[in-house]
C-alpha cells in the first residue's frame, strides 16, 4: 500500500491521542444576545475557570501537543485576563484562533493582537448588510464588527477571518460577504446554522431551505478558498464531496471545553447527554479525552440506522449529531437537513413539542428570572479601556 | 465540526533531493498510531504523515548530508520511489525545508 493511501478517515473515527480541533469557550458572558447562540450565552457563570486553572489547562494542552485551540464564548474578550491567557497559550506553542463579536476589539487591542505570533482572529457577522446582521446579532452589532475589522486592518494584523453562520436570510448575500472579505484581504469562513442553544428556538425560521442548501453546495464547490470548518459535510451527499474529512469528529478528533471546565463531545451539544467529564477532575483533560466512557463509545463503530439503505451514507455519514439531537431526531437517523428530504419526513413524524431544550443556558434574564428578549442592542464600552 | 481549516497544498515544485533537508523549524510533529500529525505554525497548515516509516525518515533528515542519503540508509530499495514522492509533497507543503 502506498504511503499515503492508508484509510486515514477510518483511523480518525477511532479517535486520536489528543484532539486536532479543540474548542475552548472561555466565558458565558456576552454583551450580545444572538438569536442562534449555540451556548445560550449572556451571563458569566460563577464557576468559570480561574486564571490559574485556565493556565493549567493550557499546560495540559501543550503537553498533549494540541497545536492550537479555537477560543470562543460567550465573548472571550470580556474575560479580564483574556490577553494574559492568549499570551500564555502562544508562549507554550498552543496557537490561538479566537472568535469575537468585535465589540471589544479596539484599536489598541488590535495593535496588541498584531504583535503576537500564533494568534488568528475571526470576527463574526451574520449579514452582509447591517439590517440582516442586526436582526440576528442585535442593533449596532454590524457597525461594531466592521469597526473591529477596520482596527485590525489599521494595526497591520494581516489576514484575519470573517465568520458567518449561513441563514435563510443571508444565504443570498454570499457574494457580498466575499466582497467585504476582499476589501480587507480577509478570509471568508462560512459555517452551518445548528439548532443548538438559543438556535433551538430560531432554527426552524432561519435555517436555509433545501433549495438554498443546494445553491450553497454549488457555491462552495466553486470556491475552495472559502473556509467552512468542515461544517457542511451533510451536503456532500449531493455528489462531489466538499473539501475536508466529511465526518462527524465529535469525541474522536473534536471536543469542547466549556467555561466551567466541562468537556463535551462537540461544541454544538452543550447538554448532559454529551458531557464526558471536567478538566478539574483527577487526571484533568487528558484523562477525559482518553478514558471517558462517552468518548470511548463515540469511537466505536456507529450504526447507520435508518440511513443504512441510502446510497449516500458513505458521503454524509448521516450528518450532524447536534442537529439531530436538538431537533429531536434519533442519532442513527437522517440529518434534519438531509439533502434528499429524509430529515424533513422524520421531523414531520415527530410528536408536537419534540425539539429538545437544553437545561444548560446562560441567557440574560430579567429580575424575575424570565429570559430577556433577543437580540438586544449592543452596549458599547468606552474605547479607552481594553 | 472542523478537523482542519487548512487546504491541501499543491504538488511540490521541483526540488533537489541531493541537498540537505530537515524538518521545517516552524513545524511540530505529534505521533499518532497511523504516523504523525504535522502542524506548521507559519502557514497554519495541519498535515498528516501517513506512516511511521515516513515519520522516522522526516525526523532523521537532519542527520544526513542529503535527502537521498537518508532514503538510501533507511528505506528498502523497492519502496524508495514512493518515499521520494512523499518527501516532495512535504517539501511543497513546507513540512521540510532545505538547510
Amino acid at each position: 500500500m502506498s504511503v499515503d493511501m492508508l484509510p486515514l478517515k477510518e483511523r480518525f473515527t477511532h479517535g486520536l491521542d489528543a484532539p486536532i480541533c479543540l474548542t475552548w469557550e472561555l466565558t458565558y458572558a456576552c454583551n450580545l444576545a444572538c438569536v442562534h447562540c449555540l451556548s445560550s450565552s449572556g451571563r458569566r457563570d460563577p464557576m468559570e475557570l480561574t486564571s490559574a486553572e485556565a493556565c493549567t489547562v493550557v499546560d495540559e494542552l501543550a503537553a498533549m501537543k494540541v497545536f492550537y485551540v479555537n477560543i470562543g464564548g460567550g465573548e472571550p474578550m470580556m474575560r479580564p485576563d483574556f490577553f494574559d491567557l492568549v499570551g500564555y497559550a502562544v508562549d507554550q506553542k498552543v496557537g490561538v484562533k479566537f472568535s469575537t463579536n468585535g465589540t471589544r476589539l479596539t484599536a489598541e487591542a488590535a495593535r496588541r493582537l498584531a504583535s503576537m505570533d500564533y494568534v488568528d482572529v475571526q470576527v463574526s457577522i451574520d449579514g452582509a448588510l447591517a439590517s440582516t446582521n442586526d436582526a440576528v446579532r442585535g442593533e449596532g452589532s454590524f457597525a461594531a464588527a466592521r469597526q473591529a475589522m477596520d482596527n485590525l486592518a489599521s494595526a497591520g494584523f494581516g489576514q484575519f477571518k470573517i465568520s458567518v453562520v449561513v441563514t435563510r436570510e443571508n444565504v443570498t448575500q454570499l457574494d457580498r460577504f466575499t466582497e467585504i472579505a476582499d476589501t480587507y484581504g480577509a478570509q471568508l469562513r462560512l459555517t452551518r446554522f445548528r439548532p443548538s442553544g438559543r438556535g433551538v428556538d430560531s432554527w426552524e425560521a432561519l435555517h436555509p431551505t433545501g433549495a438554498q442548501q443546494r445553491m450553497l453546495y454549488r457555491w462552495l464547490l466553486d470556491r475552495p478558498d472559502v473556509l467552512t470548518g468542515d461544517s457542511f459535510f451533510h451536503l456532500s451527499a449531493l455528489g462531489q464531496p466538499l473539501d475536508g474529512l466529511n465526518l462527524c469528529g465529535a469525541g474522536r478528533v473534536v471536543c469542547l471545553i466549556d467555561p466551567v471546565g466541562d468537556v463535551y463531545a462537540c461544541p454544538f451539544v452543550i447538554d448532559d447527554e454529551f458531557l464526558a467529564g471536567n478538566v478539574r477532575d483527577a487526571g484533568g483533560f487528558a484523562h477525559v479525552w482518553r478514558q471517558s466512557d462517552l468518548f470511548r463509545s463515540l469511537r466505536e463503530p456507529q450504526s447507520a440506522g435508518a440511513c443504512a439503505s441510502c446510497g449516500s451514507y458513505d458521503a454524509c455519514q448521516g450528518g450532524c449529531m447536534a442537529a439531530k439531537f436538538f431537533t429531536g431526531l434519533p442519532l442513527d437517523g437522517p440529518d434534519p437537513e438531509c439533502v434528499y428530504g429524509h430529515g424533513e419526513t422524520a421531523l414531520a413524524a415527530l410528536p408536537e413539542g419534540a425539539p429538545r431544550q437544553t437545561a444548560i443556558g446562560h441567557s440574560k434574564v430579567d429580575r424575575s428570572g424570565r429570559p430577556l428578549p433577543v437580540p438586544t442592542p449592543v452596549r458599547f464600552r468606552s474605547t479607552a479601556s481594553v | 465540526m472542523s478537523v482542519t481549516e487548512e487546504r491541501v497544498s499543491l504538488p511540490a515544485p521541483a526540488y533537489d533531493l541531493n541537498r540537505a533537508w530537515q524538518l521545517h523549524p516552524q513545524v511540530a510533529l505529534r505521533d499518532e498510531s497511523f504516523g504523525a500529525l504535522a502542524y506548521h505554525y507559519g502557514t497554519r497548515r495541519l498535515l498528516f504523515l501517513k506512516s511511521r516509516t515516513l515519520v522516522g525518515l522526516v525526523s532523521a533528515l537532519e542527520e544526513f548530508d542529503s535527502a537521498n542519503a537518508a532514503i538510501d540508509a533507511l528505506i528498502d530499495e523497492p519502496e524508495r520511489p514512493q518515499y521520494r514522492r512523499a518527501l516532495a509533497r512535504l517539501a511543497g507543503s513546507e513540512v521540510i525545508s532545505e538547510r
